[in-house]
């Protein structure tokens, strides 16, 4: 019989009964492989694997994370909540001690979704790990935790709602934003004024291979990691840098997955994108559910798998070497970028356009932020959407300041009603979330 | 008339069933080292005054392949296992006849890598060498595509006595065990036919002449010749047997539980509107677990003749062991049977050496003697009950894998218990005042075994499934496969489903009036997308002739029951 080291938990939630549209990559056949797989290897019957069943979230659990608009109703689905369950139900089964580690096998994904969700970007509504992260604080009150997303496009959604957080170290690979889907995620992003550095984004070249992304993770995530020291690791595990990936352009193999999530170790895995729903889902999501029960997994190879046909070119791992070098720089100057970004109590303006590809929305946005070294900062955000809503939201982190508590109230209560046709306040200090309409 | 025979751990239950309800029942102590005698010798007395010819069903349950699992008395078999990517097969290992060989087939049944004739020869040759006379031979998505395993069989050409296929033993995807439900098919398979052989011909020499049914694990029956390809699921059919027992008197169109409190073990099960839960993939008991179909039973170590101790805390213990009988019947350890003697509920039994075991514990707890049994009493049930309501929120707590389902998700809640075994009745009344829960002690609870034998139907299910991109259609497990085209619907493959259904129950032994309880278990559809065009659709279905009483005697046990 088959025995693991340690126990891992699994939501594995296939939603066979959604889908985007039927011709959408986003659909229901996306894990009937990945369960074919998953059935015949007898995973289940593991006895340190514990299968357990999503739950759903609540609208409180999503306005920990989000400002809806113009509601959490209007903006999901009951597969999106049910997603967003899975995660949640890995988080309770990790921190209750029930298992070491738990990877959600869920659809549809989440890691496009933003703090201001008017709805549907690069196939997510709203962001899976984000309300899971602000689920777990809230709940189990842990301080420090890192969200490793390795899917192939940006994670966008995610860089958004860690903007701020010194507390969040945020960490997305993907395919260079010049040659995909969303089209940013440059070193340069380091995160807010009072977050520099808590944020890095790590492009990598199309055509990068195993070797390439290991890399990565050993010299620029892993020495991170260990210098920020967080109680808890999270991996938005994206499976769309394979080689048969349809929709990109990376060379990464099932072997690689499960090398990586060996390394990197997450404590949760939460299934982002992965569109080779055939020749790759099946045996990376296999490799990955080892490597996290702690399994050999070497068995675990794509039937066409040629490593020498997936080589890197030594142009490729150049420009990944030099990449790494420039983010470990920017890691090392956080610190000293931070003060640079502001005198203490100023008020900090940025301007941005967001474009929502699924639901072809187009939200322009005008954010306004303490600069604070105390804590994240409270913030507002004015977002226009066309066609949709203007609202403002207003945020304050879960550990601020006293002048920050107020600076956040005084956002909200001077708002302009006649400007908008709502505006939100989510103080998570006190885990409240109040809507003037 | 019907015969019922079950063969338990310590009693071999015979009944006779007519139209008008139980017309015999008896007991015989069982002969674990020579379980044919006790079969025989059980058939021997019932048949003393009853006309053999008017016999038109027996069904037999035995542990006979059950104890040569358990003690190991099986017989050598080399299994040749053909993994391809995945978890190394090496962890599935069976015994020291046991090679992983090259060759693989994906999730969709597509062949990556052949098999490969001269490695299936070499190991053919060490079988050989060994003295091995029956070979299992399973390949990873076999359920896909079995041609790799009708190959090997082929390479192997009659030089085994028999060869079994890993893709007849079921249509459910699961590698590991289908490796270990073919091994243990192989393994008992010369017991068990040697066994019905025996029992056939004596029962030939009795005059009865009907074909013999035999009790499988999922509370279905099949007929003694369709048994020889899968021995293995006669596995313990006994927990089958009791539970098929308590459905008479099951509440129709409700949720019920069945306890079934024996000296050493209850055994706790679940029904549905009178129709027993089953396992979701396969027998599964410790760290044992295989594909054979098979009720859902759970047992927990706690039963009449339990031990019972008062820890260093000073609180009361219940089992899980028991160190002989209770000490009311011989025995040297205080058991709960004892506290029922002390409370006057049992009225067999020594009241004097029954009190002196109570009180001892009594002394321990501080209580009094009368105090200190109904406080055993009443642990032993909440020990019970406790554990099945933890079943019953882990049957509520099992994944779906659509939206649907998690927003429609069935909860078994049962309004209704019933109490089979030894001390069933004095526990009914109890259980009912702690937990305000009707609490049913099943009437002839002590053969109940035999008539949940004698009454079950035949059982079976298929799997069928199509592609249309690859434009077949196919039930592997029957042997059977299809080209369809691609305009195949739903209505098509629940037909074929349904009359492959019909073929495999009517050689099972099915009664044709039986045959309209088909359930579906299963189906899902999908389109299937390449380069963002339709290119087919897959169709899945499993149906099952689900488990539950042949059709007329129900009625007549329950009148029976009031009756007496």
């Amino acid at each position: 019989m088959l025995n693991a080291p340690h126990k891992t938990g699994l939501v594995f939630f296939p939603a066979f009964d959604w889908a985007i549209d039927p011709t959408h990559p986003e659909r229901e056949e996306r894990l009937l492989y990945t369960q074919d797989q998953v059935r015949e290897e007898g995973v289940f019957d593991v006895p340190e694997i514990i299968e357990y069943k999503p739950e759903i979230v609540t609208p409180k659990d999503i306005q920990r994370a989000h400002f809806c608009v113009p509601d959490e109703q209007t903006v999901t689905t009951e597969s999106h909540l049910i997603s967003a369950g899975g995660a949640k139900a890995i988080a309770n089964a990790v921190m209750l001690n029930e298992v070491k580690n738990g990877f959600a096998l869920v659809r549809p994904p989440g890691h496009h979704s933003m703090r201001v969700t008017h709805g549907g970007r690069g196939f997510c509504h709203i962001n899976i790990e984000a309300i899971m992260v602000e689920y777990i604080r809230s709940q189990f009150g842990v301080k420090r935790i890192a969200v490793i997303d390795t899917d192939c496009h940006h994670g966008d959604g995610s860089d958004d709602i860690f903007w701020h957080d010194p507390d969040v170290l945020f960490i997305s690979l993907h395919q260079d934003g010049r040659t995909m889907y969303p089209g940013t995620g440059f070193p340069r992003d380091l995160g807010g004024p009072n977050a520099k550095g808590s944020n890095l984004n790590i492009p990598l070249p199309p055509g990068t291979s195993t070797k390439g992304y290991l890399y990565v993770i050993e010299n620029c995530v892993l020495p991170v990691l260990e210098a920020f020291k967080p109680d808890l690791v999270v991996n938005s595990a994206g499976q769309d840098n394979h080689y048969t990936d349809p929709l990109t352009n990376m060379n990464f193999s099932a072997q690689g997955y499960a090398r990586l999530t060996d390394m990197l170790k997450p404590d949760i895995a939460v299934l982002e994108g992965g569109y080779a729903i055939e020749g790759a889902l099946p045996y990376v999501n296999l490799g990955i559910i080892l490597a996290m029960a702690g399994i050999d997994y070497s068995g675990v190879v794509e039937p066409d798998y040629n490593p020498e046909r997936l080589k890197q070119s030594v142009s490729i791992t150049d420009n990944i070497k030099r990449t790494c070098d420039q983010i470990m720089t920017y890691w090392g100057q956080r610190y000293e970028l931070r003060e640079a970004a502001g005198e203490p109590g100023q008020i900090m303006t940025r301007h941005r356009e967001v474009f929502y590809d699924t639901d072809n929305i187009f939200d322009r946005q005008k954010e306004k932020i303490r600069v604070c070294r105390d804590c994240g900062g409270s913030f507002e955000v004015d977002s226009k959407a066309t066609p949709g809503n203007h609202i403002l939201g207003v945020h304050i982190p879960i550990n601020a300041c006293k002048a920050c508590r107020e600076q956040g109230y005084e956002f909200y209560d001077q708002a302009d009603n006649t400007k908008y046709q709502r505006i939100y306040l989510q103080d998570r200090t006190t885990d409240v979330y109040e809507v003037k309409q | 008339m019907i015969l019922g025979l079950d063969v338990g751990g310590t009693h071999t239950d015979v009944v006779f069933l007519s139209q008008k309800g139980v017309q015999k029942h008896v007991k015989v102590p069982t002969q674990s080292d020579n379980l044919f005698k006790s079969v025989l010798s059980g058939f021997t007395l019932i048949l003393e005054d009853v006309d053999p010819g008017r016999i038109q069903r027996v069904v037999i349950s035995t542990t006979l392949t059950t104890n040569a699992i358990v003690q190991q008395t099986v017989t050598p078999v080399g299994m040749i296992v053909s993994a391809g990517p995945g978890i190394d097969p090496e962890n599935f290992r069976t015994g020291d006849h046991y090679y992983a060989v090259g060759g693989s087939i994906n999730h969709r049944g597509r062949e990556i890598e052949p098999i490969n004739e001269m490695e299936i020869q070499r190991v053919g040759e060490k079988f050989k060498k060994a003295g091995i006379e029956y070979v299992g031979v399973v390949s990873k998505f076999c359920v896909r595509n079995p041609s790799h395993e009708i190959l090997i069989e082929r390479i192997l050409n009659k030089q085994f006595k028999q060869i079994f296929l890993g893709h007849h033993v079921s249509g459910n995807l699961n590698f590991p065990r289908r490796i270990a439900t073919t091994y243990m098919n192989a393994a008992v398979y010369p017991l068990h036919k040697e066994f019905f052989q025996a029992v056939e011909q004596s029962l030939e020499e009795m005059g009865l002449t009907v074909p013999i049914q035999i009790l499988k694990a999922d509370g279905g029956t099949m007929t003694l010749e369709a048994s020889m390809d899968f021995p293995a699921q006669t596995v313990l059919s006994g927990p089958a047997a009791s539970i098929m027992g308590a459905i008479p008197y099951a509440p129709e169109g409700h949720d019920a539980v069945v306890l079934d409190i024996g000296g050493t073990t209850t055994d706790i099960a679940f029904l549905v509107d009178k129709t027993p839960l089953l396992e979701p993939v396969g027998i599964q008991r410790g760290g044992y677990k295989s594909l054979i179909r098979s009720l859902r039973t759970v047992s927990k170590g706690i039963g009449g003749d339990s031990a019972l101790r008062v820890n260093d805390d000073g609180n009361l213990t219940v089992g899980p062991d028991r160190m002989g009988p209770a000490m009311a019947f011989g025995g040297s350890v205080p058991t709960p049977t004892d506290a029922l003697v002390v409370l006057g509920l049992m009225e067999t039994g020594e009241q004097g050496r029954a009190r002196q075991g109570i009180k001892s514990i009594a002394d321990q707890l501080g209580m009094a003697e009368k105090e200190a049994a109904e406080h055993i009493f009443k642990i032993c049930c909440n020990i019970i009950l406790k554990k099945t309501f933890e079943m019953i929120d882990a049957l509520n707590a099992k994944p779906v894998y659509t939206v649907h389902d998690f927003l429609e998700g069935y909860k078994f809640s049962p309004d209704t218990i019933l109490l089979m075994g030894g001390p069933a009745r004095f526990f009914a009344k109890k259980i009912q005042d702690m937990y305000q829960l009707e609490t049913i002690a099943v009437p002839y609870a002590s053969v109940a075994n035999a008539i949940g034998a004698a009454l079950a139907r035949t059982t079976c299910e298929v799997t069928v499934n199509a592609d249309t991109e690859q434009g077949v259609v196919t039930a592997h497990e029957e042997d059977f496969a299809e080209p369809v085209s691609k305009s195949f619907s739903k209505d098509d493959l629940l037909e074929t489903a349904y009359s492959l259904l019909k073929d495999k129950a009517k050689n099972a032994g099915a009664d044709p009036d039986t045959l309209n309880e088909v359930e579906m278990v299963e189906f899902q559809e999908f389109n299937i997308v390449r380069n963002f065009s339709p290119k087919g659709k897959i169709f899945r279905t499993k149906i099952q002739l689900k488990p539950g009483l042949i059709h007329g005697y129900e009625s007549m046990l329950n009148r029976q029951a009031l009756e007496n």
